[in-house]
């Protein structure tokens, strides 16, 4: 295989991960947004509880992104922010306020007028947030940024981020991260704080569904590159198939109280639909005119990359899960 | 404001905001290890109490750090994204190894902030240990980077395209040593004052506090060793930039006409009109032997160089003059210090030394922005010394002067907030502290 590809794999799998960690990192925003009734407090903390000694690790995937599109795939990455400087310029605003807010409000005074103004900072920035990065993702997929190697871009700064199917994807991402959010504390909690945050999961389940018609409906006449391959063919299909399947088994399994079973499709959930993403757009990193091969920085540059990326991940992997383990192992599990 | 030097306001304002907590996120953890080693070594309550009370204050740093690196990382592209269509594969190596870094500072960060009652006290130590060195290591990394910029490295240029990468040449960069190695002694050094201030400032209000004692001496063993390796490491530096970037050194100096046996200029006001510097004490010879290690070397002066290729040199040259002021003042208390606690084997207190620290708190902070001054602006014209001009790397996208006045506001009220929380944590008195502590516990928690 050859490097384009593999490091092509690696940006969806840490965009992935990315979406089951830091996602769920905001999703825990928009559920404090939705914190109600007697037990809003409680909500609230559990929420704080779950999200404050991993929100930082976390949020790094998103760093090795962007390091990996600008190091291997550095005209994809100049094309990006150029084409897309307005919604990820809302997103650094968003990224920016929801983690200080976050950390401010456990450090300022517990008085309830300051707390609740850090409360509306921090979830209104976790809302704004992924909607910011599923619109600039909808741009990419959209096909509507356009570039040549020796003009760049040349759709302006409006193209692909302003139709209704990127708004749907922001939307959808929004859904998908309360989804995780609201699933995984299923997990941490128990009793009636738990029953409050599987209505959470089951409500977003049905806005996850919703926004997920509306991209498909909207990708017809806003994304056609990406529709003709999403409907072409049995394999996609299939692949339709499975991922609306592992939806529906994971709202049966919230009905029946699995909660360990509703963490684990939700989570195949979302990686079956980045995948499926990936696969649509594959060969073009930035459709119609860039591909991943284009794009692809040289063999000197990449393998060395690839080589460190092999070398990190065996300090990281045993060291995330030792963060895990301390936070999130110790906890009474509710099958 | 035109669009191009909206972009550089931009890039100079988020990185001196970030620099300052990426400077306590490197040196911080030192503090509060050594604190923690302490307690376990002497089981002496206040030594815990100190690692806590540090790590509370470093919690908020530390996000407001991992909020601004995260605006820096796209704003290389938001802002430069031609500079990172070329530059970025050469210099990834640094960056994707900074990313690690991240990751590993992250993960023990976490372990360390919220793991008090959840790991042995070895291993809350251990993960405090892992966070003073993945700090530190994304603090070269990143400067190796940067130090690329200034003397680039591991490529060539054919047709304009960047070919024949080489991606540890460029990470191990001529620049690389000597620029890491001052960067990461300033983060100490500035730290390190910083504390030490605050410290003495609470002193002086009750003089008797063991807490603050404690926390001076700590911070002061940090402060006084750094504070004499600072200048060596800045000659080294001086040195290198001498013999690296020429139009650089004559504008830190104001140097505008080439002569052997070059005189060093203290302060003075460079008037770029007329070409000449005025109201400095001049030193003779002293920048030829400083510069270049010989009293008849030839220091080039700006006159050599094509006019278009100066750097703006009068706010180079002041930055220069503020970074070495600071540094040579942190090294006379520094002096001072040490030598009063080597005769009197105890921590002076006197109330003049402790004002005296006072005053030298933000010494550290000055001296790192007006050395990142001093690197960025005087490399100007060039992004990428000598091969790519600032002006070509801008990105199309107009109006940038709303994302600078953005993220200006944004930073601003950062900048405040922050100040407010560190006030609170430091100055709240021990039986305030308790009650909102158990009022954390019940919320927080
Ligand atoms: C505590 C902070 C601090 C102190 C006391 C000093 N510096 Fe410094 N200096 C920095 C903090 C700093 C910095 C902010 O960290 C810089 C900016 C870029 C870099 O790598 O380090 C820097 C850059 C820098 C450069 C430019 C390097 C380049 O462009 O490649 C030179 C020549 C010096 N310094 C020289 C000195 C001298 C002669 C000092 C004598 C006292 C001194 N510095 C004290
Ligand atoms: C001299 C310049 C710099 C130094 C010494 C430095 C050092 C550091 C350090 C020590 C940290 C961790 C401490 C903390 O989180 O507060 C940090 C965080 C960060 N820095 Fe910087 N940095 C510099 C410039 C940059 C630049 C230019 C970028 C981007 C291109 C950047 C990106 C980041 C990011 C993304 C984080 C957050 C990591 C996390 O989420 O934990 N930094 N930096
Ligand atoms: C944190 C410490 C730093 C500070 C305070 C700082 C300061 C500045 C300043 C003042 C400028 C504007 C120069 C001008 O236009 O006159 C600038 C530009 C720039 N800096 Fe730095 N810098 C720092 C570290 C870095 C690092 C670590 C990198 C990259 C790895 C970097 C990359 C750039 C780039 C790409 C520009 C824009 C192009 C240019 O003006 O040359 N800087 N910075």
């Amino acid at each position: 295989m050859s490097n384009d590809v593999v490091l092509a794999g690696i940006i969806v799998l840490a965009l992935a991960v990315y979406t089951l960690t830091g996602g769920a990192d905001f999703g825990g925003g928009v559920l404090d947004a939705l914190a109600r009734g007697p037990r809003a407090q409680k909500q609230r903390d559990a929420i704080a509880h779950a999200i404050g000694p991993i929100w930082e690790a976390n949020h790094v995937w998103l760093i090795l992104v962007v390091v990996l599109l600008f190091s291997t795939f550095p005209s994809a990455f100049a094309a990006i922010s150029t084409a897309l400087h307005i919604p990820l310029t809302i997103m650094l605003v968003g990224i920016v306020l929801r983690g200080t807010a976050f950390v401010f409000r456990a450090y300022d005074s517990q008085a309830p007028s300051v707390q609740r103004r850090w409360t509306r900072v921090f979830s209104s920035a976790s809302i704004v947030t992924p909607i910011a990065i599923g619109m600039s993702a909808g741009a990419v997929a959209s096909g509507q940024i356009l570039w040549t190697p020796d003009l760049g871009v040349t759709s302006g700064f409006f193209a692909g981020w302003t139709t209704a199917f990127a708004v749907f994807v922001g939307l959808f991402l929004l859904a998908q991260a309360t989804l995780l959010a609201a699933v995984y504390l299923c997990l941490e909690t128990s009793d009636e704080l738990q029953e409050d945050f599987r209505l959470r999961a089951l409500g977003s389940a049905i806005f996850v569904g919703l926004t997920a018609l509306g991209t498909l409906f909207f990708a017809k006449t806003d994304a056609p590159g990406i529709w003709v391959r999403l409907t072409a063919g049995g394999s996609m299909l299939v692949f339709h198939a499975l991922t609306g399947l592992t939806a529906l088994c994971a709202i049966g399994a919230l009905l029946k109280r699995k909660y360990v079973v509703a963490r684990v499709l939700a989570a195949a959930q979302v990686i079956l639909v980045l995948g499926g993403w990936a696969m649509a757009q594959y060969p073009f990193i930035i459709a119609p005119n860039l591909t991943f091969a284009d794009a692809v920085a040289s063999p000197a540059v990449t393998t060395p990359i690839l080589v460190t990326l092999a070398a990190g991940s065996v300090l990281l992997v045993p060291a995330f899960w030792y963060l895990y383990r301390v936070f999130k192992m110790n906890k009474d599990e509710n099958p | 404001m035109n669009d191009l030097m909206a972009a550089r306001s931009q890039m100079a304002m988020s990185l001196g905001f970030h620099i300052i907590f990426a400077c306590v996120g490197m040196a911080m953890p030192l503090l509060m290890v050594i604190a923690e080693g302490l307690w376990l070594r002497t089981q002496e309550k206040v030594y815990l109490e100190l690692a806590k009370r540090w790590a509370k204050g470093t919690a908020i740093m530390f996000a407001v750090g991992a909020v601004s690196g995260t605006v820096l990382s796209f704003e290389l592209g938001l802002l430069w994204p031609t500079f990172m269509e070329h530059a970025g594969p050469v210099i990834g190596m640094p960056f994707s190894l900074e990313g690690f870094a991240f990751f590993l500072e992250a993960i023990f960060l976490g372990i360390y902030l919220y793991g008090w009652d959840k790991v042995s006290p070895k291993r809350h130590l251990f993960a405090g240990v892992m966070v003073l060195l993945s700090g530190t290591a994304s603090g070269i990394f990143v400067v190796m980077a940067n130090a690329w910029m200034n003397t680039p490295a591991g490529f060539e240029i054919v047709d304009g395209k960047f070919t024949n990468i080489d991606p540890w040449a460029a990470m191990f960069n001529p620049g690389s040593f000597t620029q890491t190695t001052h960067m990461a002694l300033a983060a100490f050094t500035s730290v390190g004052f910083a504390v030490a201030g605050i410290h003495a400032a609470l002193l002086l209000r009750d003089k008797t506090s063991l807490f603050h004692q404690k926390a001076l001496k700590i911070a002061l063993f940090i402060a006084v060793p750094f504070s004499f390796l600072m200048p060596i490491s800045g000659d080294m530096s001086a040195k290198h930039v001498a013999q690296t970037q020429p139009v650089k050194l004559a504008a830190m100096e104001a140097h505008w006409t080439t002569e052997k046996g070059a005189a060093l200029r203290i302060g003075g006001w460079p008037d770029e009109e007329a070409q000449t510097t005025s109201w400095s004490i001049d030193i003779p010879y002293a920048l030829s032997i400083l510069a270049f290690g010989d009293p008849d070397a030839e220091v080039k002066g700006l006159k050599a160089f094509d006019e278009d290729l100066h750097p703006p040199v009068a706010i180079t040259h002041i930055a220069f003059q503020i970074m070495v002021g600071a540094g040579t003042t942190m090294m006379g208390i520094g002096a001072l210090v040490g030598f009063l606690a080597w005769r009197r084997k105890r921590l002076p207190t006197d109330t003049w030394v402790l004002k005296l620290l006072v005053a030298a708190t933000p010494l550290g902070f000055i001296a790192v922005e007006a050395g990142w001054t001093v690197t960025e602006v005087g490399r100007q014209p060039w992004v990428i010394q000598g091969v790519m001009r600032t002006a070509d790397a801008v990105t199309p996208m107009p109006h940038l002067v709303v994302p600078f006045t953005l993220f200006t506001t944004l930073y601003l009220f950062l900048g405040v907030i922050v100040i407010y929380l560190m006030r609170r944590i430091v100055f709240m008195s021990p039986e305030r502290e308790t009650e909102t502590q158990n009022h954390e516990a019940n919320h927080v928690e």
